[in-house]
């Protein structure tokens, strides 16, 4: 008989519990409210009392109240049907609860029991397997999906039987596979798994390598992310955070995107909903929503589920890592599961650490950082999940707890800048302060030699210099005046704008700009590092600036311009003649 | 709020604090309502059969052997149609002489709605205002606030919005306002005519500050049934949230909870997103839109306050006084409406968002003249061109006294570029240059 309690106190959603059996650490209860049951967690555990959260607000609760446990953790039900779904915090399909508020309680599941799928077995009657080795697979979408030896499997198995091809739900039996004690276990479509337990049905995790294309040429062309990688955007409000996770979800090279909106704008994620349906994935040419799924924790909706909302995406995430694919994981924003933990640890009366944080935070975000990677799996083949996280800094101080703690857990940093934001400089990423650690991995290095361009690091190191140079150059000419300095000065700062113009900014809006495919990337790169290594003669400092706005005015316009269109090629024999204009002879000397 | 004869009195209190007070009771749900001596109060804290209750207005006076009943209900809100026109305490209760609104008893704080409910909000909210219009468009069921010193005229800006905006009700929740401002705002919602349209809850500084903390839910709540049930269009307006924000540490701070930054609670940030989120566009048409004024301390938005409503609301509203043309200015630099990029261009014309980028860019370029010439530099011709601009561009647009077509503003703002700049220094697609620009009047190169 499973474990009973009695509510014998209530702060706000912190509400305690005496119970008559054995309890553990965050186990799963449901409060039996007015016929209503509500989920909550146990997070800690006393002589007699639990303190649970409760996932739902805790108004007209009374004590005395029963209390039932359920003997396992908060899982994730993981089987065909996932993608495109619109999930809360815990799982629940949102689109399928009623009416238009959120109603105390209204858990629906996650899955179509009774949707038919197309199986095709993939195993045959003794095959030795194990968890996560792949039996068959359906089509989900486009995406074959794999029906695996559930995760909590261990040891090895042999297929006993495994049923022929044809259409299943997902809680038939399509395989019963024997241990090593000879026992039959029945495997279905569907496995549970809890979220805060890494799924590691794989063979080997080695260091990222492979380059992940995203469109956005600060990231790619400046601090490129790796797939199997993990990255993480901090920026003070209004500096466009939300807009560059939304451009990395549409744009990013990936079988699968799982937007985890945590304790963010209920807008942005409606944003989601009425845009991706819509979108063209440049990819497969399909919709965007068909790859994406979305776990939706929003500001509104109540604050326990947030934490578990980010694992549940990153469960989901682990999931489809596991048939192969490459995934990316957004998460908006980091720091609101951290207020999360903090607004709990609070009313706990634990002691606090800095700014309130519990004491164990950087702990807790470094292990679920540690979930992302590269993977090679038990057959042979890869998969990845790729981790970009935002953190929102209060006050835009990246020295407060949570931006410190991701940033030693993080591999890629992505630095939004206030003042960029505020002289309209999108996206809003200081290419100098980003960082890529990427970028140092000598098997990272020998890809991009081989599949990009050979001297591509090179020329990343490049143009960052030229950054650099131009906004020391800056200072020196706001110090000495526009006169006071060598007329270099100026031609120097100017080349560093048109860098910045050219290459950084990016216009989200637009048509074409919007993405930037990697050849056309490195085909731009290379013409501005053309301007770069031209030695230009000018009379007085007066004509520099116009001269380069010209310049910078005909780029922007082949940014415009689809690529190697009549426009582009126009615009880029207008650059040539210009570029000729000013052009010094080879003999001088700059 | 009577009692009824059935319901337990409870006459032996434990303890008292400034703000709460604590007894031995029963059967008692979490966040129920009480009367303390006919003072309102509400379950804050259950331990066993101790009832911690939070006294709305202070517990001065309150005797051990005090009256407490419980009500058996969370705080609630009669609804209907009644409520148009009509002033109303933190408690819902008349405040103008009228009787008691006949309606539905609804609890405030209600549940959220389900995101995937939700309708992206797309229609355009004009105000006249080029500094909003066509700089950070309002959209319905966008929350945005305006970040302001309590110097500004962000009362009477904000009066203005909502009387141009066309809603059909328009909401106050006054929270801490002075008896001034209150009147202020009675006036002007009377002598437009709209008083039918508008209805108001108000705590003002006479009043206990604690008592504030129910206001935006009161005025949410009146929202919400006019928008979900009716589908009006609601424009709800909240003013002064930092003074809401305070009432919440004062409360965290007797309940001994550790205060997180700026001595604010460390629930900060769900306690304003769980107001603000209130804001949407229902699927049926009707929709929710927050206005809200949250005041600085010196321009500091990196305090609590401003910070975690930053990183909720959909933008914000800076005002600022412009020493060259002497008038409040919406500052274009500092301002941001988040939800502009669903109308402008698409509900406006199509090179409305061109425009106002460039204007902002050359705007900061002459911000950047000022800087040299006060570090004693010489200025170059293109920075004196930027400064001209930039004064007639705060005079013409920024400026908060402007009422004109958006259609207008951006037609001004192509003017203005004509008049002092270059096509190469607008940098703007050729297409919308020829289409829209009337090139070459006055241009100089």
């Amino acid at each position: 008989m499973s474990t009973k309690g009695k509510i014998t106190g209530i702060i706000s959603n912190l509400v305690m519990v005496e119970f008559d059996g054995p309890v553990s650490q965050n186990e799963i209860c449901y409060i039996i409210h007015s016929g209503v049951k509500l989920m909550a967690e146990v997070i800690r555990i006393g002589k007699k009392t639990a303190y649970i959260q409760v996932f739902e607000s805790t108004r007209g609760i009374k004590t005395g109240t029963t209390v039932e446990f359920t003997g396992h953790m908060l899982e994730a039900t993981l089987g065909p049907g996932i993608l495109s779904k619109n999930f809360d915090g815990l799982m629940h399909d949102l689109d399928k609860m009623t009416g238009i508020f959120l109603q105390k309680g209204d858990y629906t599941p996650a899955l179509e029991e009774d949707k038919l799928w197309e199986f095709k077995p993939l195993a045959g009657p003794g095959d030795e397997i194990v968890a996560g080795s792949w039996l068959g697979e359906v089509t989900e979408n486009w995406i074959p999906h794999k029906i695996m030896v559930p995760f909590s499997f261990k040891g090895t198995f042999t297929v006993k039987e495994i049923s022929p091809a044809g259409e299943y739900k997902i809680n038939d039996t399509i395989a019963v596979v024997t241990d090593s004690e000879n026992t039959d276990h029945n495997v279905t479509m569907i496995q549970k798994w809890p979220v805060k337990i890494p799924i590691k049905a794989y063979k080997e995790k080695p260091r990222p390598f492979n380059f992940m294309e995203t469109g956005i040429r600060v990231i790619d062309s400046l601090n490129p992310i790796v797939e199997g990688g993990t990255g993480f955007i901090p920026g003070p409000f209004g500096t466009g955070k939300t807009v560059l996770q939304h451009a990395l979800s549409k744009q990013a090279e990936a079988d699968m995107i799982v937007v985890a909106a945590c304790g963010e704008r209920a807008n942005e994620v409606v944003e989601i909903f009425a845009e991706f349906p819509e979108l063209d994935d440049p990819r497969s040419g399909r919709k965007l929503m068909e790859r994406t799924t979305i776990v939706a924790n929003t500001s509104n909706m109540p604050v326990a589920a947030r934490e578990a909302s980010v694992y549940t995406a990153m469960t989901i995430s682990e999931y489809y890592r596991s048939m192969g694919l490459k995934v990316l994981l957004l998460a908006d924003s980091t720091s609101r599961w951290a207020q999360a933990l903090r607004e709990m640890s609070n009313r706990m009366e634990e002691l606090p650490g800095p700014d309130a944080f519990p004491m164990d935070l950087p702990a807790i975000i470094s292990n679920f950082y540690a979930r992302a990677g590269f993977v090679y799996l038990h057959n042979g083949q890869t998969g990845s999940v790729t981790f970009i996280g935002t953190v929102s800094p209060a006050g835009g101080n990246l020295k407060e707890p949570v931006t410190e703690s991701t940033k030693k857990a993080a591999r890629c940093f992505y630095a939004l800048s206030q003042s960029r934001a505020d002289s309209k400089r999108y996206p809003a990423i200081d290419a100098v302060d980003s960082y890529s650690k990427y970028l140092e991995y000598p098997e990272f290095q020998e890809y991009m030699q081989k599949n990009i361009s050979p001297d591509w690091v090179e020329n990343i190191i490049l143009a960052k210099n030229i950054l650099i140079r131009g906004r020391e150059t800056y200072e020196q000419i706001n110090i000495l005046g526009d006169d006071g300095v060598p007329i270099d000065y100026h031609v120097i700062f100017w080349k560093s704008e048109v860098v910045d113009f050219v290459i950084l900014q990016q216009d989200a809006f637009d048509k074409v700009d919007a993405s930037t495919p990697i050849k056309r990337q490195r085909y731009m790169m290379d013409k501005v590092l053309e301007v770069y290594h031209t030695d230009f003669k000018f009379e007085s400092f007066e004509e520099v600036n116009p001269y380069f706005k010209k310049i910078i005015n005909i780029f922007k316009q082949m940014n415009y311009s689809e690529f190697e269109s009549d426009d582009f090629k126009k615009y880029e024999n207008e650059l040539r003649t210009i570029l000729q204009e000013r052009k010094k002879e080879k003999t001088e000397i700059v | 709020m009577e009692t009824t004869a059935f319901q337990k009195i409870y006459t032996r209190i434990d303890q008292i604090t400034k703000a709460t007070i604590a007894l031995h009771a029963s059967g008692v749900g979490n966040e129920e309502m009480a009367l303390v001596n006919d003072r309102l109060a509400q379950v804050v804290k259950i331990e066993g059969d101790l009832i911690t209750l939070q006294v709305f207005s202070g517990t001065e006076g309150i005797p051990t052997n005090a009256e407490v009943v419980f009500l058996g209900h969370a705080p609630q809100l009669s609804v209907s149609d009644e409520l148009g026109g009509r002033f109303f305490n933190a408690y819902g209760q008349p405040i103008d002489g009228g009787p008691e609104v006949e309606g539905k008893k609804v609890e405030i704080g209600g549940p959220s709605v389900n995101p995937v409910r939700r309708k992206q909000p797309s229609e355009l909210i004009t105000t006249g205002i080029a500094g909003i219009d066509l700089n950070n468009t309002l959209v319905t069921g966008q929350k945005i606030p305006f970040f302001a010193d309590p110097d500004q005229p962000y009362n009477q800006v904000m009066a203005m919005v909502a009387l141009r905006a066309k809603a059909d009700k328009i909401i106050l929740g006054g929270m801490g306002i002075t008896n001034d401002d209150y009147l202020f705002f009675k006036n002007v919602f009377e002598n437009a005519g709209a008083i039918e349209r508008i209805i108001s809850f108000v705590n003002t500084t006479e009043n206990p500050p604690v008592e504030r903390l129910l206001v935006p839910d009161m005025a949410l709540t009146a929202a919400e049934y006019f928008a979900a049930e009716k589908n009006q269009n609601v424009l709800v307006l909240l003013t002064d949230m930092t003074l809401f924000a305070d009432a919440l540490s004062i409360v965290s701070n007797r309940m001994d909870q550790i205060p997180s930054k700026d001595s604010m609670p460390g629930s900060l940030y769900s306690d304003l997103a769980r107001l603000y989120e209130k804001a949407v566009q229902f699927p049926d048409g009707g929709s929710i839109t927050i206005i809200a004024v949250t005041t600085l301390s010196g321009g500091d938005i990196t305090h609590a306050i401003p910070d975690n409503t930053g990183y909720i609301t959909e933008g914000q509203l800076f005002l600022r006084k412009d020493t060259d043309i002497g008038k409040v200015i919406v500052d274009p630099f500092r301002s941001l409406s988040r939800l502009k990029q669903l109308v402008i261009g698409k509900k406006t014309r199509e090179d409305h968002p061109q425009v106002m980028n460039t204007a902002i860019r050359l705007f900061a370029d002459a911000a950047n003249a000022k800087t040299k010439i006060e570090n004693g530099f010489d200025l170059t011709d293109y920075d004196k061109r930027t400064m001209h601009f930039a004064k007639e561009y705060s005079e013409k647009l920024l400026a908060i006294d402007i009422n004109i077509e958006i259609e207008k503003m951006i037609d001004t703002g192509w003017e203005l570029f004509n008049k002092y700049f270059s096509v190469a220094e607008i940098g703007i697609k050729s297409e919308f240059v020829e289409k829209y620009g009337k090139r070459n009047i006055n241009h100089k190169n």
